[in-house]
């Protein structure tokens, strides 16, 4: 575990969509899926982003142009260098279930996409059993193409694949597929939806959550769900975690530490 | 073996042992306070309340180093209205819950005190010293004996729960505020906050690490010093010592304690040891007591003291 940054130079960068860019850098940290490092821009902020690529000592942050800080990380180039800490978090527990379905909204394709990696390694031998299900705003949107074959795709204006939401998505599917566990990163709407689904089909469920993330490692208590601190008891948790937080699919944490109930 | 006691009354509050969730660290909601209730804190502290909200200072906010932590998370909090919202019901927490009250002068920390009555707080704990937000704390002159006085006082005619008044390890005077802050009411001195301001650089980056530069410095880098102001306090003044730095286990509890601490408050503890950093500790002190003849807490205060 880094506990200071520690500056690394990006030594490639992809453009994954119009609005989305992976950084990659090198560093011998060990990695599990669905675990997260705070990047510092010195002078700027610090902001956590899940490792979405992890390929030996090569990690890739795949991030979403939205406000100053994402907007300062896109303009970086080749060669330039971010502060990595980390990496935080307890990432997706990883069996090698058949029948998994993983379940991305927009930017929480990141956060799924190194488990998608580690569950076709293992899952080689008997290939298709993992189903992906993407879903964006817009086919613009959609990011990992080329990465991952068969992806169910969905876009809230059907510009590509299911028109509609990744919960209606994966409700049809359910009606003609089983499946042993669901992993899931959206908005929290999203995750309260799908895994009130999985509950009533049975089903194993892990989703990753977010919070406003301040020190990552347990102590600010900027990132509460219900007693849960997201940025070390999560990000990922599992169906009978969350069945005991009242927060979660209700609540949000502000900048300033103010639970709002929406 | 004798049959050991943690319990203690803290100005007319009883507490199951002697451990105390210090300010700044987890108590941001309700449920984390329950939760840190439910891993045997005797007490919680919330963090830092303000009138108005705050969002504090950019990230990095918080970074650790071999000996400790250095934070400047600036005072970050919803405000006294939200805040007030958070914490109802609060005998759902199981423990005393005390406010920490925080203002630029003294008018606010009357407005936060008011704004909180209505509440189950045990008891209202007004920091003069923090070292690294603009506005409060000693960079607005509320760590001298005169300031305190005011701030106490104003602070004593707006309430009747016990008053603890939070010290800079800093100030070579802290004796002398203490006693300022007795005169003008106060029930119990915490000592102490977070020392410096200290600085981190990233040597590759060739820039300070805290968004703020400067943070106080927190944990085991502390503990020392902290363990001397709470020795010098305990000759200096009557009323009761809540001992802060640095402690993580039982062994530095009994440390505190013995230099004059009626309970010690833990925080940087939490990441050092996890959540259960109270259950661990009061585990620890027990088995201490016991190897060495001890049954009851009170009877370890000022041990140290000629
Ligand atoms: C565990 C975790 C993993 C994440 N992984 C990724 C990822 O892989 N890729 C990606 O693009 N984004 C990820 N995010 C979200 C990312 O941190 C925010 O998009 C980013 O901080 C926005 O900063 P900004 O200055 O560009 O935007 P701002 O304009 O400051 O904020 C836009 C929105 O981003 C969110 N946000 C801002 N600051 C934080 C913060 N400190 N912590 C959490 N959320 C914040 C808020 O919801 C805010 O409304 C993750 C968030 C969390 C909690
Ligand atoms: C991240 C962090 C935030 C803090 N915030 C506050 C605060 O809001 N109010 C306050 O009175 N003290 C605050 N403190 C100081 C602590 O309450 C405590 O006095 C100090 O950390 C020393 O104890 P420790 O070594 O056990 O951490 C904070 C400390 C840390 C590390
Ligand atoms: S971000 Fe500080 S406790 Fe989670």
């Amino acid at each position: 575990m880094i506990e200071q940054p520690m500056m690394v130079k990006i030594c490639d960068i992809i453009e994954e969509s119009s609005t989305v860019k992976t950084f990659f850098f090198e560093s011998n940290m060990q990695f599990e899926p669905g675990q997260f490092v705070m990047v510092w821009i010195p002078l700027l902020d610090e902001k956590p982003f899940t490792i979405s690529y992890i390929q030996n000592n090569i990690f890739g942050i795949s991030v979403l142009k939205r406000g100053l800080f994402t907007n300062a990380l896109h303009a970086k180039k080749i060669g330039g260098t971010i502060g990595i800490r980390g990496p935080y978090g307890r990432g997706f527990s990883l069996q090698t279930n058949s029948n998994l379905c993983v379940i991305g909204g927009g930017i929480g394709m990141a956060s799924l996409s190194a488990v998608i990696d580690r569950l076709n390694l293992t899952l080689k031998v008997h290939q298709g059993n993992v189903t992906v299900i993407q879903g964006t705003r817009t086919s613009a949107e959609i990011i990992y193409q080329k990465r991952f074959k068969n992806m169910n795709l969905c876009t809230e204006d059907g510009s590509v694949g299911f028109k509609g939401t990744t919960v209606k998505l994966f409700g049809e599917l359910l009606k003609k597929q089983r499946f042993k566990q669901v992993f899931a990163c959206g908005p929290e709407m999203m995750l309260y939806k799908v895994v009130e689904l999985c509950r009533e089909y049975c089903i194993e469920c892990e989703v990753s959550l977010d919070r406003y993330i301040k020190c990552g490692f347990g102590i600010c208590g900027q990132c509460d769900c219900s007693g849960h601190r997201v940025c070390i008891d999560g990000p990922v948790f599992n169906m009978e975690e969350l069945s005991r937080m009242e927060d979660f699919g209700k609540t949000i944490m502000t900048k300033t530490g103010e639970r709002v109930i929406y | 073996m004798p049959n050991i006691d943690l319990s203690i009354k803290l100005c007319n509050i009883r507490l199951n042992n002697p451990t105390i969730l210090a300010s700044g660290i987890l108590g941001t909601t309700k449920a984390l306070l329950k939760r840190v209730a439910e891993n045997s804190a005797g007490a919680v502290t919330i963090k830092s309340i303000s009138v108005e909200p705050r969002e504090g200072h950019k990230n990095p906010t918080v970074i650790t180093f071999e000996a400790g932590m250095l934070n400047a998370v600036g005072y970050s909090n919803p405000g006294v209205e939200a805040a007030a919202r958070e914490f109802t019901d609060l005998q759902d927490v199981g423990v005393p819950v005390i406010a920490s009250v925080i203002g630029t002068q003294k008018e606010d920390f009357v407005r936060v005190v008011e704004g909180i009555s209505g509440l189950e707080f045990s008891a209202i704990e007004i920091p003069l010293s923090c070292p690294h937000t603009p506005g409060f704390g000693l960079l607005a002159g509320q760590g001298t004996p005169q300031a305190t006085f005011e701030i106490t006082s104003a602070v004593r005619r707006a309430t009747s729960l016990p008053i603890f008044v939070k010290l800079s390890p800093n100030i070579t005077e802290i004796c002398n505020i203490a006693k300022a802050a007795e005169d003008a009411g106060a029930n119990a001195i915490t000592a102490v906050n977070s020392m410096g301001p200290g600085m981190i650089i990233n040597i590759e980056a060739q820039k300070p690490i805290l968004s703020f530069k400067v943070g106080g410095v927190t944990g085991d880098a502390l503990r020392p010093i902290a363990v001397r102001c709470v020795y010098d306090l305990y000759k200096a003044i009557k009323i009761p010592i809540i001992g802060v730095g640095g402690i993580s286990t039982g062994r530095h509890a009994i440390e505190m304690i013995m230099a004059g601490a009626s309970v010690v408050g833990i925080g940087t503890g939490v990441y050092y040891r996890g959540v259960d950093v109270f259950r661990k500790v009061c585990e620890e002190m027990t088995q201490w007591m016991q190897e060495n003849g001890f049954s009851n807490i009170n009877s370890i205060v000022g041990g140290a003291h000629d």
